[in-house]
């Protein structure tokens, strides 16, 4: 009994910083509609703030504790909002999702690249001493403990205080229902939602600062999986109670406090399961906490006001152009091929197989995000699902590996339409949010299994036969991406990618035309799964062993971001995100910055899908396009002064995102 | 036997009983009317119709088929097609893609494997179709423009398109003059009076305007606070003292 009370006491401190943080994430939910994934790289950058100014540069607790938690962590809140997300008020839930992703992949390599690679051992907690003993009965707490109590406690009393006493706090409670309403009766929503940006914030950084000195080192890594803990504590809140996301982050610690102490020590179980709590509680709360699904996402009641958005077909090119843009892609791409095959150093034909093999992973994002309309973030992990399976399978029973990675894709594809039917009935966010807690699950539990993962040494993976030189394998990863690419245009083109496009404008007219959702997007994942795992299967023969750092969740996290920058709609898109993945770190290394820059450069990218749906490239392109249109002589343009304004050629939409390259 | 026919509907929200035992039933080729004033259960009643609500009590029955509980994509399938109150056309679409999803749908062409054969592009008595139901609705001029592009009153045409490109049984009309002015409104009963008589498709009509619904309704049904107050002939029926009360607010 006394054994089961220690525990849960041990447990509530932790719960605690879980608590704040999904506090935080929820102010800002309900107040701008932004589900904040860069929550746990703002409670990363308190703590490296405050290490900095407390250990580095010895100043006092008092001075440097405000510092980081009053007064930068407040400031990177308003920074937040006044350069992203306001401008996001109005946008689809996708682009505030994309945004936010973006910067939880930029903002801890921004704040890993100022740390630097030095030592942050040694961090000191904001207690007088932090070993210092304290018993209250029969129960023990450090120093660290009681600040978490003492300034969680100082914090909730003072939110609530807030909402039911202060002005701001009913303003704050106006601007959920509907920013425009609000401002309506004279309130300034933006001054409202900066507010609650920068409180939102300073929760971040308070637990940021109170859970630092309980890590040997500050890592990015730790404040990830810290945001998943307090994500798990949001969904348990249906993102909406305050009250109730500190009683699901206090729950959260005690079970796994709980579960360090019952279960074996030296058990398998033990090793993965208790620091893996907070995934495998994030995905059971999401696909069976009943109030989820009928959380609404944020909706503005006055979005029917709004101008429509402009005609995705209003640029239109001449028929020349698109032509001569084709040809002018696919002889880039010829010569490229030909000159890794003649004239490139080992290293560089390297460079180009890896860039052939990502595209073809990143084809997969094609299909889900921009045919499907979804964001996954466990294309990495279907990846991984897809060689794994391939390398266990020739391991096991000597197959020929070839027709095995066909095998290997669909057991990915297989796996993909089984997490897809419970997650589909959550939608939008919480599907991604569903995908991030697999990919959690899938490292931490499953990789490290034998069966899975191979254990402590990477499976082995041979290349097909005959495909040992390393110009016949760059051959064979084209000729992969070209079948793959055409196969995504066709489903495009075809009924598939039709009904998909129906859907994405309308869910309810697309049924009331007799269009299944669910079987169509069950479809769209299964088919996304295979082609990911078609792609992973690919990179480890590449590599020789299906080396599982190549499919960890980060990955996928970035694969999203990379794609969406450059271009999720298009064939093109994802083999330009292909060439960008592995030149990027390249050029970094040309021009002498570490290679962590390019997570912060795409990441930051990322935040332009808002304005570029298309892609940076894309967008550009047809810019481009559109200036060259308006210089060529007349009977070549297509703009405006051929056939007055309104009389548009007959040029369908989907023309003008069809890809070029890769299909030939 | 009737095309449609929903036996004692009830559905209660949270202690409220939004419809409470509404009977109505459309036989084929009708044009029936259902009116009421704002908060009388007429959404409710629709959506219990297309299967979006399920109701707490009753039976709807099509064709002879019980459908009470069958997804909308379903009821879609067997002859339901239906315009929005709130305009809901596929963003990025043009005009024609409007149709020719829905006669892609329609034909249950819906294959991966067709698809990776490309073999399942519209043909060219599919596209004929669609010029067709184009033609009709006088949408031709537009076909190729994206739907973002059009007017309301248009735009709504379009769904009235959409629709018609499933061949439906029965097409239930939500509202349609809503956002409309009168003009408008006159010239999409003008072309849904031309439909009907072209392709013989029964219509329930649940509207606000009472013209509209006097010069496009044989048969009448009148909603307050979620029972019938009355039913018949549409001229008998606006006549009735009770409806008038209700749903005029005058005085008799």
């Amino acid at each position: 009994m006394t054994d089961l009370l220690t525990y849960v006491i041990k447990g509530v401190p932790l719960g605690c910083v879980f608590a704040l943080l999904a506090i935080g994430l929820v102010l800002t939910y309900k107040t701008s509609g932004v589900f904040n994934l860069a929550f746990g790289a703002q409670a990363f950058l308190a703590a490296a703030v405050y290490y900095d100014v407390r250990v580095r540069h010895g100043w006092p607790t008092l001075p440097a504790f405000s510092f980081a938690v009053l007064v930068v962590s407040p400031l990177v809140g308003l920074l937040l909002e006044r350069l992203i997300f306001r401008y996001l008020r109005t946008a689809s839930p996708l682009a505030k999702l994309v945004s936010a992703l973006g910067l939880l992949v930029a903002l801890p390599s921004i704040v890993q690249l100022w740390l630097g690679k030095g030592q942050t051992f040694g961090v000191v907690g904001i207690w007088w001493d932090d070993n210092a003993l304290y018993r209250f009965g029969d129960f023990v707490l450090d120093g660290k403990q009681m600040a978490i109590l003492v300034c969680t406690g100082a914090a909730v009393v003072a939110l609530g205080l807030l909402f039911r006493y202060a002005p701001i706090g009913l303003r704050m409670r106006a601007v959920v229902e509907s920013p425009r309403m609000t401002e309506l009766a004279g309130v300034n929503a933006d001054r409202v939602g900066g507010f609650s940006w920068m409180l939102s914030s300073l929760f971040a950084g308070l637990a940021g600062v109170l859970l630092a000195p309980s890590f040997a080192q500050l890592g990015a890594n730790d404040f990830t999986t810290l945001l998943v803990a307090a994500i798990a504590a949001a969904a348990f809140a249906r993102l909406t109670s305050i009250p109730l996301a500190l009683l699901g982050g206090i729950l959260l610690g005690v079970g796994q406090a709980l579960l360090a102490g019952y279960l074996p020590p030296a058990s398998l179980l033990a090793r993965n399961l208790r620091p893996s709590l907070p995934f495998i509680a994030l995905f059971l709360l999401l696909l069976f906490w009943p109030g989820l699904r009928t959380a609404t996402q944020s909706k503005d009641p006055m979005a029917g006001v709004d101008p429509p958005p402009l005609p995705p077909a209003a640029e239109e090119r001449s028929h020349l152009l698109t032509v001569g843009t084709r040809v002018f892609g696919v002889v880039v791409f010829g010569v490229l091929v030909l000159l890794s095959l003649t004239t490139f150093s080992s290293y560089w034909l390297l460079i180009f197989t890896q860039a052939a093999v990502y595209s073809t992973i990143f084809l997969s994002i094609t299909v889900i995000t921009g045919m499907g309309g979804q964001v996954s973030l466990a294309q990495a992990t279907f990846a991984g699902i897809g060689a794994f399976a391939t390398a266990q399978i020739v391991d096991t029973w000597g197959f020929a590996v070839l027709p095995t990675m066909l095998v290997g894709a669909l057991v990915a594809a297989v796996i993909g339409a089984l997490l897809a039917v419970p997650a589909l009935r959550l939608g939008g966010l919480f599907l991604s949010l569903g995908t991030l807690a697999f990919a959690l699950m899938f490292q931490y539990v499953l990789v490290p299994m034998e069966w899975v993962g191979g254990g402590l040494t990477p499976l082995e993976m041979p290349r097909p036969a005959g495909l040992d030189d390393d110009k016949a394998f760059f051959l064979f990863c084209i000729a992969v991406l070209a079948v793959v690419s055409v196969i995504v245009i066709l489903i495009r083109k075809g009924t598939t990618g039709q009904f998909l496009d129906a859907l994405r404008g309308s869910e309810v007219a697309a049924q009331s035309i007799g269009i299944n959702p669910v079987r169509s997007k069950i479809l769209v994942f299964a088919v996304s799964a295979g082609i990911a795992g078609l792609g992973g299967a690919l990179l480890s023969m590449q590599e020789g062993e299906a080396n599982p750092v190549r499919f960890e969740y980060t990955w996928g996290l970035f694969f999203v971001v990379i794609v969406v920058t450059l271009g999720a709609r298009t064939v093109e898109g994802a083999i330009n995100a292909g060439l960008g993945f592995m030149l990027m770190p390249e050029v970094l290394k040309w021009v002498g910055l570490p290679a962590s820059w390019q997570f912060v450069v795409f990441g930051l990218g990322a935040i332009t899908y808002a304005k570029y749906p298309d892609g940076v490239l894309e967008a550009n392109k047809r810019k481009s396009l559109a200036f060259i249109d308006r210089h060529l002589p007349k009977r070549f343009r297509t703009g405006p002064d051929r056939g007055g304004p309104g009389a548009a050629a007959p040029v369908a939409p989907a023309d003008v995102a069809v890809p070029t390259g890769g299909a030939s | 036997m009737a095309l449609l026919d929903a036996q004692r509907i009830t559905k209660h929200f949270a202690g409220i009983t939004a419809l409470d035992g509404v009977s109505l039933s459309v036989d084929a080729g009708e044009a029936v009317g259902l009116i009421g004033p704002n908060g009388a259960g007429k959404t409710t009643f629709f959506n219990c119709l297309l299967g979006i609500l399920r109701p707490d009590t009753g039976t709807v029955t099509f064709d002879d088929c019980d459908i009470t509980t069958l997804p909308t994509y379903r009821r879609a399938r067997l002859g339901f097609g239906r315009t929005f109150q709130r305009m809901e056309l596929f963003a990025g679409m043009s005009v024609r893609d409007h149709l020719l999803v829905a006669e892609r749908s329609r034909l249950g062409t819906g294959r991966l494997w067709k698809d990776l054969l490309n073999l399942s592009g519209p043909g060219a008595d599919e596209r004929e179709r669609a010029e067709h139901t184009l033609a009709l609705l006088g949408l031709t001029d537009v076909a190729d423009r994206p739907v973002e592009a059009l007017s309301l009153g248009r735009g709504r045409l379009v769904e009235v398109g959409r629709a018609l490109m499933t061949e439906p049984k029965l097409l239930l009309l939500d509202e349609p003059s809503s956002g409309l002015d009168a003009q408008e409104t006159e010239a999409l009963a003008a072309t849904l009076r031309d439909v009907q008589a072209a392709r013989g498709t029964a219509v329930l009509l649940v509207e606000h305007d009472v013209e509209f619904v006097r010069t496009f309704a044989s048969r009448l049904y009148v909603l307050d606070f979620g029972t019938l107050i009355a039913q018949g002939p549409t001229a008998e029926v606006l006549a009735d003292g009770t409806v008038r009360r209700a749903y005029l607010g005058e005085t008799v």
